[in-house]
């Protein structure tokens, strides 16, 4: 093919996420969380009075929340103290909301998304971009023909500004409240910066857009929100990426991401997570899917300490789909919970579920899912099926594939294998002339590969490298 | 032409008060030859094998396995004089595949998600590159690895590694014509959901691609019908006769032998060789069995 994956191969090197920036910014917060700290934060964004109330709101909902610590083989969370994190920091740019050229941006944060491939992967693959750097974003464009059947795709700060109408209805209300989890309401009480995509109705986004998420400095929490409103008959594909360099004190991401897909709507979700493996990453994902819309969950998870993330889809509307494509990687250190969560609340609805965990050198994966099929949801069938890999005897892997099917006239199919990597496989590749280290790569990739066929190109050649380079190091 | 020698070997399985299954091996096999290995149950035919091929779950205990390379076992490749005898016990799995050494699997493995083609051309251009690095010392892997993927990540890069796609599409297809085998086996994910057969004619293909000096088949006959027996019978012959490939085969039967007659017939006992022959060894192995070779070797003892 041609020269327009060439960006790619710069996943080649470690490099290309490790590096770190010297911590340069216009506004720091203080660590830890309290009103004080909100209204500053909310003050700074300049925001309306009705989204610092929903702030306050979820930062007492926080308060008065447990953490999460009685789930049956959870990460340990322990060390995560929200009063050690730094929840706020405006880097110094120029152009509040983000500049829609990379030469407007300061050179150590051009040349972070240069080193991360975007502005190329710009040019060549996507409809439109957003860069968050700490916890704004500090690049968004679009090219001009989607602008002008007026689909918006621009930082969700800015959205509460220009869009404020739609923001106020859908933020935080129907799909993902505060009330949640303890991490969605800390989302809502300190959100700063990510993504707002309008598509309206009838129009289809041909190439998807990508947004990158980069946190920088050390201690530091990043908690950007994405909203996405895909009318009646519309479709578009978004992808998220996500690197930290790492330091030895702990980084704390908490993402929200809200999807509403119209009727006959379909959008798809990518996301590609490699997140330095001192973060914990504990995100809340939902879409909301009316009639004979379908909403796709496409999940790389690669990096981070503790990863707790099920991206949730609630079925609403007669005909509605999900599907729920999902790789997880752990290696030293590492606990990767991840899941898929399906809302079965209307008939003829369909879900599949697909999950594949590959755990080495002490690492554990889980794979945590709940397919709920609501009474009266005629017709309606779901496939979940989950595969584990493990390197060694010290990996772990679970499944805990939850089903509450509380209708009749349904069809529902499930599968789970967990297995360990076979020596006489490895050996059988070996006498063909592979070695040892591609041989158990080999297995590896096609292992994923059911799941990687499914994928954009693009995304399946970034995929495998990740994958190439989780294993680097650890084998041999 | 190469020379695979197995002398006095001894080996047991690799663990805690393994048991001792090779009591002195010795074996002599050479390109161009055809050998069968026959033996009852038990006598360590398999795990001879094995332990040629670098099987981890073995232990060598006493004895030695040498290759000796010629200047025509690579095609037009000179052999450095210092690199023409090697001691395969010192050899990793694949660099004793990389100087020419291959084993016909009896249970061969199932590589989900791994195409054939994309399998074996990664293998034989794996094998290539190794053996430049055995014989020449060149490591040309720091530029292999910045070579990133030009197409699909199924299908591997367009120009890693010696034999590109298209030129190794046309030798994969031309070997599968040869073996009577479906065209749609190539992609298909290696051995996954093959019958017996099928894995058996596949173990075979993946000789005639790689082109080993000597080929070890472990009971490649077994679980065939006649007319697999026949394709896959066809395949060994041409790999002695059109690539030279010296051919150990391990069989329980007569019936393989019918098609592919071996120029040598050894019979294994408890760990040893303890009888051989030509081509007639195996019929009148087939009218007394083993007891007859038993009692004969047992007697003269």
């Amino acid at each position: 093919m041609s020269s327009d994956q060439d960006h790619l191969k710069e996943t080649d090197t470690e490099a290309r996420f490790e590096f770190k920036k010297e911590q340069k910014a216009a506004f720091v917060a203080e660590k830890g969380l309290n009103e004080e700290t909100i209204r500053v934060i909310s003050e700074d964004k300049d925001e309306p009075e009705w989204m610092l109330e929903r702030r306050l709101r979820a930062l007492k909902q926080y308060q008065k929340m447990p953490m999460p610590t009685d789930w049956p083989g959870q990460p340990d969370l322990s060390e995560v103290d929200v009063d050690e994190i730094v929840p706020y920091i405006r880097p110094d740019v120029e152009v509040r909301g983000g500049v829609d050229d990379w030469r407007d941006l300061p050179d150590d944060i051009k040349d972070t998304f240069d080193k991360l491939g975007i502005p190329e992967a710009e040019k060549n693959a996507l409809s439109g971009v957003g860069a968050q750097y700490e916890s704004e974003v500090v690049y968004q464009n679009m090219q001009e023909r989607w602008e002008e059947k007026g689909v918006v795709f621009m930082n969700m700060d800015q959205a509460v500004q220009e869009h404020e109408d739609i923001v106020k209805e859908y933020f935080m209300t129907k799909c993902v409240p505060p009330s949640d989890n303890k991490f969605a309401a800390l989302h809502g009480a300190i959100w700063s910066g990510g993504s707002f995509v309008y598509v309206p109705e009838d129009v289809t986004v041909e190439m998807p857009v990508q947004a990158y998420f980069r946190m920088n400095s050390e201690g530091m929490g990043q908690f950007e929100h994405t909203l996405i409103v895909a009318e009646k008959g519309s479709e578009v594909h978004y992808i998220e990426g996500c690197s930290a360099p790492k330091y030895s004190a702990f980084n704390l991401h908490s993402g929200g991401v809200e999807v509403f897909v119209g009727e006959d709507a379909h959008v798809q979700y990518s996301t590609v997570q490699n997140w330095s493996k001192n973060t914990y990453n504990l995100n809340t994902k939902r879409a909301i899917v009316e009639k004979g819309g379908r909403m796709e969950w496409i999940s790389g998870s690669m990096g981070s300490k503790a990863t707790m993330l099920y991206p949730a889809s609630i079925l609403k509307g007669r005909g509605a789909s999900d599907n729920h494509i999902t790789i997880a990687f752990a290696g030293e250190g590492q606990n990767i919970d991840t899941g898929a969560k399906v809302y079965h609340n209307a008939p003829e609805t369909k879900s599949t579920i697909e999950s594949k965990s590959i755990s080495k050198d002490g690492g554990r994966t889980n794979y945590r899912g709940l397919v709920h099929i609501a009474n009266g949801a005629k017709n309606s069938s779901t496939a979940v099926e989950c595969d584990a890999l493990m390197f060694d005897n010290e990996s772990t892997s679970d499944t805990m594939p939850y089903m509450e099917i509380n209708e009749s006239t349904v069809d529902v199919a499930h599968e789970a294998t967990v297995g360990k990597i076979g020596d006489e496989d490895i050996f059988y590749l070996q006498s063909r002339g592979l070695d040892d280290d591609d041989a158990k790569q080999m297995i590896v990739s096609g292992f994923i590969e059911p799941i990687t066929e499914e994928l954009p190109i693009e995304y399946a050649v970034e995929l495998n490298r990740l994958v190439e380079l989780e294993m680097e190091g650890s084998l041999g | 032409m190469a020379t695979l020698e197995i002398k006095n070997l001894h080996a047991r399985v690799a663990e805690e008060d393994g048991e001792q299954i090779l009591r002195g091996v010795d074996l002599e096999v050479k390109s161009g030859e055809i050998h069968a290995l026959m033996g009852p149950n038990g006598s360590g035919k398999s795990t001879t094998s094995k332990i040629i091929a670098g099987h981890p779950a073995y232990e060598v205990t006493d004895g030695e396995i040498l290759l000796h390379l010629e200047d025509d076992d690579f095609g037009d490749l000179e052999i450095p004089d210092d690199v023409r005898t090697w001691n395969l016990l010192e050899l990793e799995p694949n660099e004793r595949a990389a100087l020419g050494i291959f084993l016909g699997f009896q249970y061969p493995a199932e590589i989900e998600g791994v195409t054939m083609t994309n399998f074996l051309r990664t293998a034989l251009n794996a094998k290539i590159d190794e053996r430049e690095e055995l014989l020449f010392g060149e490591d040309d892997e720091e530029e292999e690895e910045e070579a990133g993927y030009d197409t699909s990540p199924m299908e591997g890069n367009v120009d890693d590694g010696e034999v590109g796609v298209a030129e190794f599409q046309k030798l994969l297809k031309e070997k599968m014509e040869l073996l009577d085998m479906d065209e749609k086996f190539m992609q298909r994910y290696l051995n996954a959901g093959f019958s017996g057969g099928e894995k058996k004619q596949n173990e075979v293909l993946q000789a005639a691609i790689l082109e080993p000096s000597i080929a070890v088949l472990d009971e490649i006959d077994s679980g065939l019908d006649i007319d697999r027996l026949q394709d896959v019978s066809k395949g060994i012959n041409a790999l002695r006769d059109e690539q030279g490939t010296g051919i150990l085969q391990i069989t329980h039967y007569q019936r393989i032998l019918e098609y592919v007659e071996p120029d040598h017939v050894h019979i294994m006992l408890d760990g040893k060789v303890v009888k051989s022959g030509d081509a007639s060894l195996a019929s009148e192995l087939e009218d007394k069995g083993y007891d007859w070779v038993r009692e004969e070797v047992y007697e003269a003892a």
